[in-house]
């Protein structure tokens, strides 16, 4: 049962860390438990799917199925996490403001919850189509439900937990920095979702490697310890990154922090800190 | 001076994409068997990028993993994959089947 709990722990470990930020960002939405909820559905259900479409996705795409179905995942959970922060960017400082002066996690208008729903679901729906792949095969390999159920369990809560955990050490944070750190979490999962997806590309031999492993850091910090895949999910942590998945994750981080630059100026009246308490 | 660091840039990608151009492809075959890779120790060339294809004799899926190589992908009940590594430089390469971690370990050797 360890072994099973273990394994389910560390693939619902990221997706909870990804619902987390996602939860922490759209604070002051009545409607976001709806909306994650949702995408977590949508991500459960996509991920059985998946799992029972994996020898189909297999053999796509010349043998390659897999790493392309994997990294439009990711690309389309980056196009939704940057629209997301370029809008937060013009948006998120009015609405902390507003939130410091009414005291309260008022409703602070419309956001593209749509794109979170999104990125919430891929985040499931691709570690959960390992989790169901890995119990099918513990299921059909002889192990007893009672092995299978209480490891699925365990794992679950673990990694819930730990989502929960990282969920209420954000809300430690002062409101007034709350939507600019999210914000910027966004921007590092993004730009780290674009890392793993070239490393998919390179897998795939779509795109070149310019460089198999431009640094290891694995003895500093292993990509197995927990802290090591906490990173992994959060900030796109790898100890062994090829060059071009350093290059996409400059890339992609750049070109959101430009776009929050550029469409992000604060909208008149708003002017942040030491801003009057009522307009 | 940004144009200097585009060009730059430029010419360092190439070289890169020149030289994993240049190194034909290696291909090796691993069979997985009663949750077992067979052979469990492959012998690869150095130096040049390496086509792995992995075949699943098993009615089970399995995941094939190795942090040193930086790699994952499913591999179906019954299913074959192509994976491709390196180019790497001459060592240990350790990988296991991350659904049977007990019985399902394999080591690529670079020389």
């Amino acid at each position: 049962m360890a072994g099973i709990a273990v394994l389910v722990f560390r693939e619902v470990l990221e997706a909870a860390l990804i619902v987390s930020v996602v939860f922490a960002a759209t604070r002051g939405v009545p409607s976001r438990t709806r909306w994650v909820g949702a995408g977590i559905l949508a991500g459960v259900l996509g991920a059985v799917g998946v799992a029972l479409s994996a020898g189909l996705i297999a053999d796509a795409a010349a043998g390659m199925g897999p790493e392309l179905f994997n990294a439009t995942v990711l690309f389309a959970a980056v196009a939704m996490i940057a629209w997301h922060a370029i809008w937060m960017a013009t948006h998120g400082r009015e609405m902390a403001m507003q939130m410091q002066t009414l005291g309260a996690e008022v409703s602070v208008g419309q956001r593209p919850l749509a794109a979170l729903l999104i990125v919430v679901a891929l985040a499931v729906l691709r570690e959960g189509s390992e989790v169901v792949l890995f119990l099918f095969a513990q299921a059909a390999g002889g192990s007893g439900w009672v092995d299978v159920a209480g490891g699925m369990a365990l794992g679950i809560a673990g990694g819930c937990a730990t989502g929960v955990a990282l969920y209420f050490g954000l809300l430690r944070i002062p409101i007034r920095h709350f939507f600019t750190v999210t914000n910027w979490l966004m921007l590092l999962l993004a730009a780290g979702m674009a890392s793993q997806a070239a490393r998919f590309l390179v897998q795939a031999d779509v795109l070149p490697s310019l460089g198999p492993m431009v640094w290891d850091s694995s003895r500093v910090l292993s990509d197995r310890s927990i802290l090591g895949q906490t990173l992994h999910a959060l900030v796109g942590y790898d100890a062994r990154p090829a060059g071009i998945q350093v290059l996409f994750y400059i890339v992609t981080g750049a070109l959101i922090a430009v776009g929050m630059k550029l469409w992000g100026r604060p909208t008149k009246g708003a002017t942040g800190k030491g801003a009057p308490r009522a307009a | 001076m940004n144009l200097q660091v585009a060009a730059r840039l430029f010419f360092v990608a190439s070289f890169f994409i020149a030289t994993e151009a240049m190194a034909q492809d290696a291909e090796v075959k691993i069979v997985i068997h009663d949750h077992k890779f067979e052979p469990a120790e492959v012998t690869v060339p150095a130096g040049k990028k390496v086509k792995l294809v992995i075949e699943n004799q098993d009615a089970t899926a399995e995941e094939f993993e190795s942090y040193e190589l930086n790699r994952e992908k499913v591999v179906p009940a019954n299913g074959r994959i192509t994976v491709f590594v390196g180019p790497l430089k001459p060592g240990r390469y350790p990988f296991f089947g991350d659904f049977h971690k007990d019985s399902a370990k394999g080591v690529l050797i670079a020389q």
